[in-house]
């Protein structure tokens, strides 16, 4: 058996614009969207069921690092202006510039797991498990779910730069492409971050 | 349409692919990239998982007919721990009632009209050669099935299997024995595998149709089966987020769902609280009530196909049918809480669900009535398919006017947790879609062997069906006006349990013949892959796109590029010397 | 208990807010019974005069749908006024109007992995104030000892006494699982909720023994969770409640509260 050959895997839909993975990304996004709504939903649920936030007193940004939050905020900004330049230079043909630019968007995105493993730590250090409340429940599982989605980047990312790039020689525009839907899945979880950080850190 | 002209993906094999080289066996059959093959396995999987939850629930009678009786045979061989001297624990009793519900609807009907039909018929009928993502498309194969092992190991547990019901409302479900991590765990493999496959359906349907295959010339089952993809896409995520938080609290001490004070067996439950256990029924309702309409849509479609081809005419109302089914898939998502009437709810939002639930009655009754209204002025064939899409008329008709006092919350005070319930939704999905799929599989079974179905043997499984079903749910109306509530191991402890007991023996009896009259169908089914008289590519004289490829299809699918000329159901046209045109043939 | 009056069908309503959910019951019945009868018609009609025989064609455009329109207008009019006629006014009827306090009688509920524990304030009204800690096999509501007003309350366990032609306003929790409260010849339901407390209420019209049953799945134990349900005379209620009233402080305790199984 031969393999099937399947139309708009690189060039676009006449009618959608779209070919069938950018299509797909999107599609998979508004999936996360609900996934991270259902989230946030629950934690204002829970919130607004208690009395005090965080439960044991004083302010969130008293408890979390606000610093270190701010910090991975900028980190998790660049790393999309760094994923943008990557795509841009599949764009304009270079691929010794995707893989600077792809390279940096992994390390940034390192950076910011190395900080959440130092903010963790610090939780644990003190005590304060995700069974210690409910403030750390919830803390423990947006940022969780959502370092969890920054792994998966990374993954993507990762094989993007190394083994994926090979496609660059047969058939730079499909590579690209895949660049492009991997920066829609990396900016959607940035955009994540930028919701995350004021909604824990400092409300 | 453009065709590209290299191989799909970079699978490091860099030649071109017009030579046909074989496949490994594991290539050509396990990990298959096509969605034939995978159609077929998600079909094969899920008649396991039928049967294998059918018997849970074959069990689970035994004890509702008999409670207290040892039962023979079996009783010895399920061990002491389920069956101890031969009689059911309540324990077991409770697991047997929560994994036939999660089995029938995760790992039963819905692998089966989506994985199976979806996959397998929807690239034939818009003439497409596979799915757009043919990898996506194993893949999800091959997370659904660990998904399935993993759940059905649970009854390995110690403690046993799930046993909160498939709704597994906590704080039940989080103090609950082992079994339900195990069961949140093989959920979240199979909403993931859900959720890949959907995608994998909306790009497929809306990118790669054949050429002249406008929206509005699309067979009604593709429209059913896109609806369906969005439901999935869109409200599987919470519950999804609702098991990791199950999961958290099972595991990781978390109190997203228990509340805080909580006494169990007389002593301090030992979490920091302040949760709630209805965020629980929240998320799980957001996703349960659409998904009650994912067990529906693809049933709706199948029995349009087949009404239209036994009917020798067009369907009536196509485009109404249409929007109709576009407009449930939007309303499904704001119905939800009507599944929790009873928890407390307040006036505002209980009479917010009411009246969402009643506008969604109305989409259905159009689709109801389009489908009976296709059959006057037809030439009606009698056929193996077209009894069993006859039959889901009436049967979902019972289905969804039951609904009606359970969706108001005055009459739903008396009746939330009955066995009325129980009447109502199996109606619509046992006799309902279950007959839809039967229908699907007499449909398109030459479509997928090259072999027909011994059709004398098909109405044989129809009849003895039919009847046995409508003895194992026609009771439960009464017994649930009566006040019989849901999941009682012993129903005779209350004097309306013992009321309406004579019932139960009827029930469990009708489910047994119910089993027995599947026999024809099995033995049909494997006999006819050897003996089945052949077929060629359009043995029902259809007239959609899947017809036009051979039988079975090969790689690719067709012969040559398909091109749409007309309107999916055009049977009948007056001056024609065929009683149908198909859609693929350029002049009728 | 009179076996006899459960059929298969409701059980006779002993309620004053039941009659107006037994009609909407019968309404939507014979609603549903009279739309199925008419598909169910047209149906057969359809399957015999236009089955395949010879000689007999398909008609590629039959009848335009000028009947179906009205059926679908009389199906969309009949819902709404199911909806907005019979059953939000009987369910905002029976939500907002909630008995006055000072003439019902008030009892609390917490229900528990598989028992239903009923308090009653006692003569001076008030209920005891329950603390998780206090409870024990013989304190399963955590009535706190040292709150004076809990010292007459009256506890107790699978049976519930009310007086017929008085309001009773049941709060219901629970402990540990949810749970549902459910007499059906009363026409109640409430799930119980740990963590919440809801208010019902009922008035019963007519005396008798009758049965209470959980409508929630609660663990193993969910059959077996049958309360008895006393409807006296309220004579007959004011003398079971002076008889099973605890002590004053400072007397030896009296035989235990009723407790039918």
């Amino acid at each position: 058996m031969s393999e099937t050959v399947i139309p708009y895997m690189v060039k676009p839909h006449p009618v959608t614009g779209l070919p069938n993975g950018k299509f797909g990304i999107w599609l998979f996004l508004s999936s996360e969207v609900m996934l991270f709504g259902a989230l946030f939903s629950s934690y204002v649920l829970i919130r607004i069921g208690m009395p005090h936030w965080p439960p044991e007193g004083g302010l969130s940004s008293e408890v979390l690092s606000v610093p270190w939050g701010t910090f991975n905020t900028a980190v998790l900004i660049t790393s999309s202006i760094t994923m943008v330049l990557a795509w841009a230079s599949c764009k304009m043909g270079s691929l010794p510039r995707f893989k600077m630019w792809m390279g940096a968007t992994v390390f940034l995105a390192l950076v910011f797991l190395v900080v959440k493993y130092f903010e963790y730590s610090d939780k644990f250090h003190h005590d304060h498990f995700p069974s210690h409340d409910n403030f750390f429940a919830v803390y423990f599982l947006l940022t969780g779910l959502h370092g969890l989605h920054i792994v998966g980047g990374i993954i993507v990312n990762t094989f993007l730069l190394t083994w994926g790039s090979r496609m660059w020689k047969t058939d730079p525009e499909h590579f690209t492409n895949r660049v492009e839907n991997a920066g829609l899945y990396w900016h959607f979880v940035d955009l994540v971050w930028i919701f995350l950080f004021p909604s824990l850190y400092l409300l | 349409m453009s065709v590209e002209h290299h191989t799909a993906g970079g699978n490091g094999h860099g030649h071109a692919d017009h030579g046909h080289h074989e496949l490994p066996f594991w290539r050509k059959y396990i990990f298959s990239v096509d969605h034939k093959v995978i159609g077929i396995q998600y079909a094969v999987t899920a008649l396991v998982f039928l049967l294998f939850g059918f018997s849970l629930m074959m069990l689970l009678r035994w004890q509702l007919a008999y409670p207290g009786q040892p039962l023979p045979v079996l009783g010895k061989l399920l061990g002491e721990t389920a069956m101890p001297g031969g009689v059911m624990a309540p324990e077991f009793y409770n697991q047997l009632g929560a994994m036939h519900g999660t089995i029938m609807v995760f790992l039963g009907v819905v692998p089966l009209a989506v994985g199976g039909f979806g996959n397998f018929v929807v690239p034939l009928q818009i003439g497409a050669p596979d799915m757009a993502f043919p990898r996506l498309n194993m893949v999800s194969y091959w997370v659904f099935l660990p998904g399935c092992i993993l759940m059905v190991c649970s009854f390995f547990a110690n403690g046993g299997a799930a046993q909160s019901g498939w709704t597994s409302y906590p704080p039940l479900s989080d103090i609950a024995p082992a079994g339900q991590t195990m069961w949140c765990l093989a959920m979240v493999l199979i909403i993931t595998s859900s959720l890949l496959g959907s995608i994998n359906f909306i790009v497929t349907i809306v990118q790669l149709r054949a050429k002249g295959l406008t929206y509005w010339r699309l067979p009604f089952f593709v429209h059913a089966q896109l609806v369906t993809a969005f439901l999935l896409l869109l409200a599987f995520p919470p519950l999804e987020a609702a098991t990791v938080m199950q999961l958290m609290d099972r595991l990781a001490g978390t109190s997203f769902f228990l509340p805080s004070g909580l006494v169990v067996s007389g002593e301090q439950l030992k979490a920091a609280g302040g949760g709630s256990p209805l965020l629980w029924q929240h998320l799980f309702w957001f996703l349960a009530h659409p998904e009650v309409y994912v067990l529906i849509l693809p049933g709706m479609g199948i029995v349009a196909e087949v009404i239209a081809n036994n009917t020798r005419k067009p369907l009536w109302g196509y485009r109404l049918l249409v929007y109709s089914v576009i407009f449930i898939g939007f309303m499904s998502f704001v119905v939800w809480a009507h599944h929790m009437f009873m928890t407390g709810m307040g006036t505002t939002m209980s009479t917010f669900f009411q009246t969402t639930t009643m506008i969604i009655s109305i989409p259905s009754v159009v689709i109801l009535t389009c489908f009976i209204m296709s059959l006057y002025g037809g030439n009606i064939r009698f056929t193996a398919p077209m009894l069993f899409a006859t039959a889901f008329l009436p049967m979902f008709a019972i289905g969804g006017l039951t609904g009606l006092p359970l969706g108001l919350t005055a009459s739903d005070i008396y009746l939330h947790d009955t066995f009325y319930v129980i009447g109502h939704f199996h109606y619509v999905v046992a006799p309902g879609t279950l007959f839809a799929l039967f229908a699907g599989i007499y449909y398109w079974y030459p479509k997928a062997t090259g072999r027909q179905l011994s059709d004398k043997l098909g109405k044989v499984h129809f009849w003895l069906s039919f009847v046995a079903i409508n003895f194992v749910f026609m009771p439960m109306f009464f017994q649930g006006m009566a006040g019989l509530s849901r999941r009682l191991y012993d129903p005779t402890v209350y004097a309306h349990g013992r009321g309406v007991q004579a019932l139960n023996v009827v029930i469990s009896w009708g489910a047994w013949g119910l089993a027995l009259a599947q026999l024809p169908f099995v033995v049909n089914f494997f006999m006819s892959l050897r003996a089945g008289a052949r077929v060629a590519e359009n043995p029902w004289h259809s007239t959609t796109l899947e017809w036009a490829a051979p039988s079975p299809p090969g790689h690719g699918n067709f012969l040559t590029e398909p091109v749409v000329y007309r309107e999916p159901y055009e049977y009948s046209v007056p001056g024609k010397t065929k009683d149908y045109s198909p859609q693929f043939q350029a002049e009728g | 208990m009179d076996e006899k009056i459960y059929g298969w069908w409701l059980p006779p309503d002993v309620s004053v807010h039941g009659a107006k959910i037994d009609q909407l019951m019968s309404v939507l019945h014979w609603f549903m019974l009279l739309l199925f009868i008419g598909w169910g018609v047209f149906f057969v009609y359809c399957l015999v005069r236009f089955r395949a025989r010879p000689g007999h064609v398909a008609v590629y455009t039959p009848v335009r749908g000028i009947a179906t329109k009205y059926i679908e207008a009389f199906v969309v009019v009949v819902e709404i006024f199911l909806l907005f006629g019979l059953s939000t006014p009987v369910w905002l009827a029976y939500k907002n109007n909630v008995p006055d306090a000072k003439k019902a009688l008030h009892v609390r509920l917490v229900a528990e992995q598989f028992a239903w524990n009923f308090q009653y304030p006692g003569k001076d009204g008030k209920f005891g104030k329950n603390d998780p800690s206090q409870i024990s096999g013989d304190n399963p509501l955590g009535i706190d000892p040292e709150d004076p007003a809990g010292k007459d309350d009256l506890v107790t366990v699978n049976n519930l006494h009310v007086p017929t032609n008085r309001p009773v306003i049941v709060d219901v929790s629970s402990k540990d699982v949810i749970h549902s409260f459910n007499i059906p010849v009363l026409r109640v339901k409430q799930d119980t909720i740990p963590g919440q407390q809801v208010s019902i209420w009922f008035e019963a019209t007519q005396t008798g023994h009758f049965e209470l049953a959980c409508a929630q799945l609660c663990g193993l134990g969910h059959y077996r969770m049958r309360g008895d349900v006393l409807i006296d005379t309220p004579e007959e209620f004011d003398k079971w409640q002076t008889e099973n009233a605890p002590p004053p402080p400072g007397e030896p305790a009296a035989a235990a509260p009723e407790e039918k199984k």
